[in-house]
């Protein structure tokens, strides 16, 4: 390596140097004014690779540093560009989604399990015997059993070998290491996996037990399609007949078998070639025959392995050969035929295109490349022999054999490119990896010859691809045949289409949410008959139940619910026993959450003899742990409706604490910990029998069963009565105090939390958590080092609060107080939050003066010293402590703005800002303390910075004037208010929303209260400012600028005001106008109307639509506005409203309509009945309109009148159409008549017309004609 | 109705008031008209006291025979339905 460093420099260097060389040449030169000297080294010479990926982990941490704003977040800004990109989905927000590629390892293995061939159905043969072809539960039983044995015994020959080998290293002299080896192996904190195995290394020799040799059931297992078969999927030791297979891969499996089986012992050898023999049944066809001894023709029907050279995947029909006329081989055409998986298709498709780019080049394109003159053809070498490998001959483009002269390429129509062959029948788009599934379908055979089964099968098929790719209405009606037809079609037949698509690698969020609820619906019409499918079904659905999505899981829930339903209790338990001691984790874990959902569905007394029995098993500890977590599991999912059977499975479990195996222990102390979580605060008394163990079980425990019992303990000491809490927690807190200084992180957070949940039980008292607890709690865990980790970090603040709430506020702050000047920043940021949470919970009147004077000393400087400060836990903090302390700052208060002035002169832009937000936050409390001659000189300091360039800080400076001025008022302030104003009016023309949202809320409060100290000619400016701002994004900056008009023109006259706003109505912008016509009505709101109402019926003989539509909207919002006042002009705007109503333009009658229906609610009662009618009248009219808008509109009206009219009046106008002969007129006066009915029918006995009696039937009222 | 009108608020408001008893339709005929009035009628009779008093007085029955009655009437107000002669 030495040898090769000096050899790389001096390449380096002659590189560099050519590099000079070339750049004189090409006298390029750099310009170093623009890139500021030759120094190219300051330049990345390289962009990272995964620049994607750190820029995501970057916005995180944006998204917190700028938190400070006030603007939209930013992770969402960020989020919007990116739609576009991303629209191609069309129907769906979200790009379409490949479950694979957000699973991790663990999730993963979910496609390591076989969806198993069918069960025996005791229930439906009754007494008899099974079919031997039949698998019943015996056999499914031995098998597992047989499976362990297997991997057992694989394990402990690994393990010997392994231990030979490095016997055999170490050499004589060492031969003694093995033990100690073994021994160490033996820790607590390793799975004891690794220590059985030893054990059962000599257990190996059950191999000659009648049982165990493998039996027929073993190996006939149904492979599933499109894996290579295995019948054991052993993910403890993969080996690689367990791998999805990767195209590559499955080539040269196929070709040497036996050669690379891992751990090749000979007794492994024979295991592992069987599955070899396994993988011939599978549908896939092998390619056995050298590829070579086919004629082209009939590459059509051979699978085309990726591996392979492209020349398998030729187009079909073609003879390769010396074809004169033939066009470029299309290496990557696909088959569409055989089965090709999705990665083959990838790689085939990426083959393609290289290939296309290497080919060599022709002398025709040499030609064209290179000049004419200057260059000289050589002869080949006589020694050159071309090549004659027939896979590398066909790569090259052919050459033609006759003369070069251009012919007319025959056109080749059963030519397939990669496009994608058109599917018949009106079905939908197939993609590549739907082939191995769908792909029958294109096969055009005629129907009629197939066999009914065949069809049955071809219409299932139809139907799910309809389902999965189909358009809404297509999967729509093949979801509801699917449905209709369950029980035609068949259990079998439908779940052996399905199933095996739920376990596609490639499937997408989406496709599986179709599928699975087709296998809702389905499970549904089937009931009994699913019961052989049980356990088919389940390995596909359970890894449902732990997806990260939400959604997912609820949906696999709901999935196995209804499976248990329809199957029974006893089929389920069936199916899933096996499984639960099965070796593979996953699947033990994926069951026993299935069991819970059993368990929930069917009710919990029903599951519970088999639970006891199963967590009592002797067999084995899987059994065991699974069946205990079983418990768990139903805690978790249930919650508090395990109240009426906690003690009962409290009972189940107890055992498991002192069970052998420390994983059992383990798990049962979380189950406890789970029911604890899921019955509080009741059920104590089902946990009585496990406290004592539980107790015990602490003083004897380490690692990480101790943390299991500790968390049980924490959970179950909130239940407790205060007495015994008390003694508990003393018990307990020992040990807590002990594993305090454990090194190990989990341990960490169960402890701290553990405490947090002790310390908050009633019967713990202050005195001994003071005395007991603290000092060792501080000692151990107020250490910078928790401060690193943002998970311990929180745990701790939170652990800390809850003792502060128990102790007081002076003895948790003044432990930490001193550590606010700790050298390292987080961890003064971790006191600092503990501080703010401690006091804004508590108040600050426990504080003595000395430990005040700390306090205000350690913040400063906290709060001085900081560099980063991301979430404002320092500015919190030192607002929260001020405010608490109120008054008492009084002494502090000169030294703090000191610091804040001398921060807003700083360099750093954050720093003026947190400054600036100080302010704004501490206002209040300085007027408090009479500093008001303090906050002047403030309000002039931060006025004289009002030049701030950056607009985050320019925003908080603002925020901090309008505190300022809040709190002293307008005729206090300094600057002076006219000085102040002038100054802001610029500013209103910057865009940044924090300005902006600021700035308007300062002018509006000026505006407000201190009108009078501004010229009017400075206000009628801000007007103009005021304009633009209505077109802001933000509602809270137009809703402060609309008001801002109202403040403004009851300062100086709504003359003004209004022309301009009325010049505005003449904008484009529709949003512009809406915000005029508002702030309009609010002038004539605050300046009375009749100010405002003849220049505004005015405008509306311009003869523009946008005005006119604008004036009538100001009318109806102004209506709204002024309500009972309206009744005073509802006689001068009639005239306008009856020619609006009247107009041809529909938004005119729309918006007059609603302003109808404001004039008509205002005056309500208020005599103006005449109008009111004489408006009704021109609105009528409109009732047949088909927009909704403005139908919608129309109706307000018609209610606005039931109420100011009454409902008769208006029942008399739809009496004429009630029964029109004419059906579209009839509905819409019933759709009146509903309304009216459903607004008044109490009002409308008195109004109904007088109906005549009719033969039998008598329809009059003769009560309403009693007289007395 | 249009495609698109089969969505918007209106139609909510259709499907809306054809929740309540007593709302109409376009088809509805007389007798049904009739029958939802009636109905009303006593339900506002017995639903008003002082109005309840006054038909009591007016009939010279107490108030309790008069509510009594009034309920008795609403089952079929209006007599037996009338054959439809369509179909």
């Amino acid at each position: 390596m030495a040898t090769l460093d000096p050899e790389i420099a001096r390449v380096q260097e002659e590189r560099k140097k050519m590099e000079q060389q070339l750049a004189s040449l090409s006298s390029v030169t750099y310009d170093t004014d623009l890139y500021g000297g030759t120094d190219r080294d300051a330049y990345v010479s390289s962009i990272a690779v995964n620049e994607e990926e750190e820029n995501l982990e970057g916005m995180d941490s944006e998204v917190a540093r700028k938190l400070a704003s006030y603007t939209a977040p930013k992770s969402l800004l960020k989020e919007m560009p990116r739609g576009g990109e991303e629209d191609d989905g069309g129907l769906g927000f979200k790009k379409p989604q490949r479950i694979i590629d957000r699973e991790d390892d663990y999730r993963r293995r979910r496609l390591n399990r076989v969806i198993s061939p069918d069960r025996h159905d005791a229930f439906a043969s009754g007494d008899k015997t099974p079919d031997v072809s039949v698998r019943t539960y015996a056999d499914v039983m031995r098998e597992e059993a047989l499976k362990r044995e297997k991997e057992e015994t694989l394990k402990a020959i690994a393990k010997k070998k392994k231990e030979e080998e490095e016997a055999a290293k170490a050499g004589v002299a060492k031969e003694t290491e093995a033990a100690p080896a073994q021994k160490r192996r033996n820790r607590w904190d390793q799975s004891q996996d690794d220590g059985g195995a030893a054990k059962k290394a000599k257990a190996g020799s059950d191999w000659d037990m009648p049982d165990s040799t493998p039996g027929i059931g073993r190996w006939d297992a149904t492979p599933t399609p499109g894996r290579v078969g295995d019948a054991t999927p052993s993910v403890g030791r993969r080996n690689r007949w367990d791998e999805t297979p990767t195209p590559g891969r499955l080539a040269d499996s196929d070709a040497t078998p036996g050669a690379v089986t891992p751990g090749a012992t000979p007794a492994g050898m024979t295991w592992d070639a069987t599955p070899k023999l396994a993988g011939m049944a599978t549908p896939t066809p092998k390619k056995q025959r050298s590829r070579w001894d086919e004629t082209p023709a009939t590459m059509g029907s051979a699978t085309p392995m990726a591996g392979a050279t492209p020349a398998a995947a030729f187009t079909p029909g073609v003879t390769p050969v010396g074809g004169v006329d033939l066009a470029t081989p299309t290496p990557g055409a696909i088959n569409l035929r055989g089965p090709i998986t999705p990665e083959q298709y990838n790689l085939l498709r990426w083959e393609k295109d290289i290939e296309e780019r290497n080919r060599p080049l022709t002398d025709e394109e040499l030609d064209a490349m290179f000049p004419q003159e200057g260059y000289k053809i050589l002869e080949p070498p006589a020694s050159y022999v071309p090549i004659r490998t027939p896979a590398r001959k066909l790569l090259a483009t052919p050459t033609p054999l006759g003369t070069p002269l251009y012919q007319i390429p025959e056109e080749n129509r059963g030519q397939q490119f990669d496009v994608p062959k058109e599917a018949p029948g009106g079905l939908p788009f197939m993609k590549p990896e739907d082939y191995q599934h769908f792909g029958a379908l294109l096969n055009e055979e005629n129907e009629e010859e197939l066999s009914p089964e065949e069809q049955k099968e071809r219409k299932i098929m139809k139907l799910l691809l309809k389902v999965k790719n189909g358009t809404p209405p297509q999967r729509k009606t093949a979801l509801r045949q699917l449905t209709d037809k369950a029980r035609e079609f068949g259990a079998g037949p439908l779940f052996n289409r399905i199933l095996p698509l739920l376990m596609q690698p490639t499937l997408e969020d989406q496709e599986r949410h179709l599928l699975v609820k087709v296998i809702d619906r389905v499970l549904y019409k089937l009931d009994e008959l699913v019961r052989p499918y049980v356990h088919k079904i389940l390995v596909v659905i359970e890894p449902l139940l732990i997806d990260e999505d939400y959604y997912a899981r609820v949906e696999g829930r709901e999935i196995i619910s209804n499976l248990s339903k329809a199957a029974g209790l006893a089929t389920m338990i069936a199916a899933m026993r096996p499984d639960i001691d099965n070796i593979d984790e996953y699947v033990r874990n994926t069951t026993a959450r299935a069991f819970s959902v059993v368990a929930s569905a069917l009710g919990i007394p029903a599951l519970l003899p088999f639970l006891k029995a199963v967590c009592q098993s002797k067999k084995s500890w899987q059994a065991r742990h699974t069946g205990i977590k079983i418990v768990q599991q139903i805690a978790i999912l249930i919650g508090c409706a395990v109240l009426p059977h906690l003690k009962s499975l409290v009972e189940i479990i107890e055992h498991g604490l002192n069970d052998e195996n420390q994983k059992v222990r383990t798990i049962t102390a979380l189950s406890l910990a789970a029911l604890a979580e899921a019955a509080a605060p009741y059920g104590i008394e089902s946990f009585d029998s496990v406290l004592k163990p539980l107790w015990k079980g602490i003083r004897s425990h380490r690692g990480k069963v101790l943390a299991a019992f500790l968390k049980a303990i924490g959970f179950i000491i909130p239940l407790m009565d205060a007495l015994y809490a008390s003694y508990y927690t003393k018990e307990v807190m020992v040990i807590l105090i002990r594993e305090f200084q454990s090194p190990d992180e989990e341990m960490k957070k169960i402890v701290l939390k553990v405490v947090k949940q002790c310390v908050s039980t009633e019967g713990v008292e202050a005195e001994y958590i003071r005395t007991d607890i603290l000092p060792e709690f501080f000692r151990n865990f107020w250490v910078r080092r928790m401060a690193l980790d943002r998970r311990n970090y929180k745990q701790l603040v939170e652990t800390t609060v809850e003792i502060a709430n128990k102790v007081g506020v002076a003895d948790i702050v003044g432990r930490i107080v001193e550590d606010l000047k700790d050298e390292s920043e987080p961890y003064r940021r971790m006191v600092m939050e503990t501080i703010e949470k401690v006091v804004a919970n508590l108040g600050a009147s426990d504080i003595d003066s000395r430990l005040e004077e700390l306090l205000i000393d350690g913040i400063l400087y906290a709060f001085q010293e900081q560099t980063s400060d991301d979430a404002n836990v320092m500015l919190n903090g030192f607002g929260a402590v001020v405010n608490a302390l109120g008054q008492r700052v009084k002494p502090y208060l000169p030294q703090i703005c000191g610091t804040i002035k001398w921060r807003l002169n700083n360099k750093s832009a954050k720093v003026r800002q947190q400054a600036a937000d100080l302010i704004s936050r501490i206002a209040v409390v300085m007027k408090q303390c009479q500093e008001e001659q303090l906050m002047g000189h403030l309000g002039v300091v931060l006025y004289e910075y009002l030049g701030e360039e950056y607009p985050e800080v320019l925003g908080s400076i603002l925020g901090a004037l309008k505190a300022i001025v809040n709190v002293i008022g307008m005729t206090k302030m300094t600057p002076p208010i006219k000085d102040l104003l002038p100054r802001l009016t610029p500013i209103l023309k910057n865009r940044h929303e924090k300005v902006q949202e600021n700035c308007i809320d300062l002018v509006g409060r000026i505006a407000d209260r201190g009108a009078e100290f501004v010229p009017a000619r400075e206000w009628m400016r801000i007007c103009f400012e005021l304009l633009d701002m209505l077109k802001a994004h933000k509602k809270g900056i137009r809703r402060a600028t609309v008001n801002t008009f109202g403040y403004i023109a009851k300062a100086i006259g709504p003359q003004d005001v209004l022309a301009t706003l009325l010049n505005n109505l003449k904008v484009q912008e529709r949003q512009n106008r809406v915000c005029t016509t508002v702030a309009i009505a609010i002038v004539a709101e605050t300046c009375s109307p009749f100010t405002v109402l003849p220049a505004l019926m005015n405008e509306y003989r311009v003869p523009e639509l946008n005005v006119q539509n604008g004036v009538l909207k100001s009318l109806s919002f102004l209506f709204e506005y002024i309500g009972e006042m309206g009744k005073d002009y509802i006689y001068a705007v009639t005239p306008l409203l009856e020619d609006a109503l009247m107009d041809r333009d529909l938004v005119h009658r729309q918006t007059a309509a609603s302003a109808v229906k404001h004039m008509a609610l205002g005056v309500a009662g208020l005599g103006c009945e005449d109008a009111l009618v004489h408006l009704l009248n021109y609105v009528w009219p409109n009732i047949f309109e088909t927009s909704p808008h403005v139908i919608n509109a129309v109706m307000e009206a018609i209610e606005g009148m039931r109420v100011a009219l009454g409902a008769a009046v208006v029942l008399n106008y739809c009496l004429q159409g009630l029964f029109h002969p004419a059906r579209k007129v009839r509905e819409v006066y019933w759709k009146i008549y509903n309304s009216l009915y459903i607004g008044a029918q109490d009002a409308l006995v008195a109004a109904y017309p007088v109906l005549e009696d009719e033969q039998s039937n008598v329809y009059s009222r003769p009560e309403l004609t009693m007289f007395i | 109705m249009q495609a698109s009108d089969r969505f918007n608020i209106n139609s909510q408001l259709e499907h809306l008031q054809a929740k309540y008893v007593g709302t109409g339709h376009a088809d509805l005929n007389r007798f049904e008209w009739a029958v939802n009035i009636q109905r009303d009628s006593y339900a506002s009779y017995v639903g008003h006291y002082p109005i309840l008093a006054y038909f009591a007085i007016a009939e010279n029955e107490s108030i309790g025979r008069e509510r009594y009655n009034f309920m008795q009437k609403m089952l079929l107000p209006c007599g037996l339905p009338p054959e439809r002669e369509d179909d």
